[in-house]
């Protein structure tokens, strides 16, 4: 679904991400680790079009999508929640989960919120009015990700869902991203640090100093591993 | 009975004041407010819109009576897409280029305004053709090369055939024009001097409210359509799908684009928007007083003023802003004041002294200066948990 093959991004004349290769199938979990600073955001902002590579390409759906503008790919069908929520402040959590709508080529006429949505993150549903710049981290984390859903992607990128986020939530929210891979099917592709939300995916890779470094089943994530990766 | 009669005098004469600055940030609270564009060719937008109502009112006086009095009704949309069809070159052009570096736009919308101010002096047949037969062969040349497959590759080279070309055809065509026909090509069409627009039979007078005070049909007029524009932006940016995608973009240009908004014809919507504003506030201004290339001048620092007083990206800032200003404007400016505290005779003197146009905006000036001292946000600044993000 989603094919990366000899990547290589700068900032300036910092060599940020080194051959960078990764290839997510459909219908699949893919986690991204590694410590602060090893390029993993680099990466889901080079995929969503935010930075332009030096070298290699980005295939999605079996198309290259390296010249494509970040309004394009999110139409293609991928959902990106970045790191930070960046939920639109002044404007209300419904008309947030209403810009969701754009990435549809046909949007329906009438501007309602599927009850999905709010079955998925209950929270939502009494904030509807609320600004989103008002809610709380975690009111804001859930709706930046329905907001990515009402898009009906292909492929959602999550960049550290559960970053800076209280325990009970963070099962809500992995509750909520497990529900929705089973019902639909999407591939997703998640930076995560919370070893927990980590054994949810099927196959992980994992980063160092701008390259993959290891990857395999999660089911096969050894402590070693961990250690190696994850552990500061 | 006279001080009340004063004070609704006052009243309304700083309302319509208030209306004319508002009509003419109205178009900067969108540009500079929401976008945090600079753009300091406000102003000429302005001329641009007031005279195409002067073109307006010409064209319709050779149809005579009905259309001689009713062309007001139809230069306000003819000035609008004028206006935005202007704002959108400059936004394509220059701007979008500028986006998140606001020197480089003060300058160079600055550039553009004085452009525009020459434009408007010099323009006559011969530039006019020029002109459009030099966008026709560049732009039509580039537009048909684009579609080669290896147009990258020869860009450069199809660069500095084609400009030079393209200038130096046009250019010929024009200097043969003008050798031919001489005057009447290259006549300016405005020229220099102000020209008149006079408002229709219906605008002039007023109605008598009581004694000698009465209120004048053409600031009525404006003060309508200010409310009237007022009411249009905010149904279109609050209830519109591409009144959301506005609001959208202007608060989070990146995360917009990553949720599928068109992010650049959102910039263009925009920018047309409030150059359009700008235009109908140019055939507002026009019924007050002639019309010349610097009218613009005047009112962009007006303009301006407004919406930092109002508190940047608020709408509802500008309106109070622009009223506030207009009445304090209008009760110092005409002496009200001065009469007002006329016992006490230092006061009394204080008043006189700013009591004429200029001085009553120095007064204006130095009041805003210290009030943003407390309130640098404005009337209304922005609130909540995101403010400092």
């Amino acid at each position: 679904m989603l094919q990366i093959s000899d990547l290589n991004v700068y900032y300036g004349e910092s060599h940020i991400l080194r051959d960078v290769d990764m290839h997510i199938p459909e219908g699949q979990m893919i986690c991204l680790i590694g410590r602060n600073g090893v390029g993993k955001t680099t990466l889901l902002k080079t995929i969503m079009g935010l930075i332009k590579p030096r070298r290699g390409s980005v295939d999605f759906l079996d198309r290259p999508i390296n010249h494509l503008s970040p309004d394009k790919r999110a139409r293609m069908g991928i959902g990106y929640v970045p790191q930070g929520r960046e939920v639109i402040p002044r404007l209300t959590v419904k008309e947030n989960l209403i810009i969701g709508l754009e990435a549809l080529d046909n949007p329906p006429k009438n501007q309602e919120i599927p009850e999905e949505i709010f079955e998925l993150f209950p929270v939502l549903k009494t904030m509807l009015w609320r600004m989103g710049g008002d809610l709380s981290g975690g009111q804001q984390q859930q709706l930046a990700i329905a907001r990515a859903l009402m898009g009906k992607p292909k492929l959602l990128v999550l960049d550290e869902p559960t970053e800076g986020i209280q325990p009970s939530v963070i099962l809500d929210i992995e509750a909520a991203i497990k529900k929705v891979v089973k019902a639909t099917g999407i591939s997703v592709l998640l930076v995560e640090q919370h070893l927990h939300f980590v054994r949810q995916a099927d196959w992980y890779y994992a980063m160092q100093k701008g390259g993959i470094v290891a990857s395999g089943a999660t089911s096969e994530l050894s402590q070693d591993v961990i250690q190696q990766f994850l552990a500061v | 009975m006279l001080i009340v009669q004063g004070l609704l005098e006052g009243l309304f004469n700083g309302l319509s004041i208030g209306a004319v600055l508002l009509v003419a940030a109205l178009g900067l609270a969108i540009v500079f407010g929401l976008m945090g564009v600079i753009n300091m060719a406000h102003g000429e937008f302005m001329m641009l819109g007031a005279y195409t109502t002067f073109i307006v009112q010409n064209v319709f006086k050779t149809f005579g009576s009905p259309w001689s009095e009713t062309y007001i009704i139809f230069a306000l949309p003819v000035a609008f897409l004028l206006t935005a069809g202007f704002g959108i070159l400059l936004e394509r052009g220059v701007i979008r280029y500028l986006y998140g570096r606001p020197l480089e736009t003060l300058l160079a919308t600055w550039g553009v305004s004085l452009i525009l101010q020459q434009f408007v002096r010099s323009v006559n047949w011969v530039l006019a053709i020029a002109i459009v037969i030099f966008s026709a062969l560049f732009f039509g040349g580039l537009w048909f090369i684009a579609k080669r497959a290896d147009y990258d590759r020869i860009k450069t080279l199809v660069w500095t055939i084609m400009l030079p070309l393209s200038a130096a055809i046009s250019g010929a065509i024009g200097f043969v024009l003008a050798q031919t026909f001489k005057l009447t090509v290259t006549k300016p069409w405005f020229g220099a001097q102000n020209v008149d627009v006079t408002a229709p039979a219906w605008l002039r007078g007023g109605v008598r409210v009581f004694g000698t005070f009465q209120i004048p049909y053409a600031r009525l007029f404006i003060i309508i359509l200010t409310a009237a524009c007022m009411a249009g932006i905010y149904l279109f940016l609050q209830k519109s799908k591409w009144g959301l995608r506005i609001r959208s973009v202007t608060q989070n240009r990146t995360m917009s684009s990553c949720l599928g908004i068109p992010t650049q014809q959102v910039d263009s919507l925009t920018f047309a928007l409030g150059s359009g504003l700008a235009g109908i506030a140019g055939c507002a201004i026009s019924l007050l007083g002639s019309v010349g290339p610097n009218t613009g001048q005047n009112y962009v620092v007006d303009t301006f003023m407004v919406v930092v007083v109002g508190g940047v990206g608020k709408l509802a800032g500008s309106v109070v802003a622009a009223i506030a200003i207009g009445t304090v404007n209008y009760f110092v400016g005409s002496g009200t004041i001065a009469l007002l505290v006329q016992p006490i005779k230092p006061l009394a003197d204080f008043f006189t002294f700013f009591a004429t146009a200029s001085m009553a905006k120095v007064m204006v000036f130095f009041l805003i200066i210290s009030f943003l001292q407390f309130r640098p946000g404005g009337i209304f600044p922005q609130k909540g948990r995101t403010v400092d993000a």
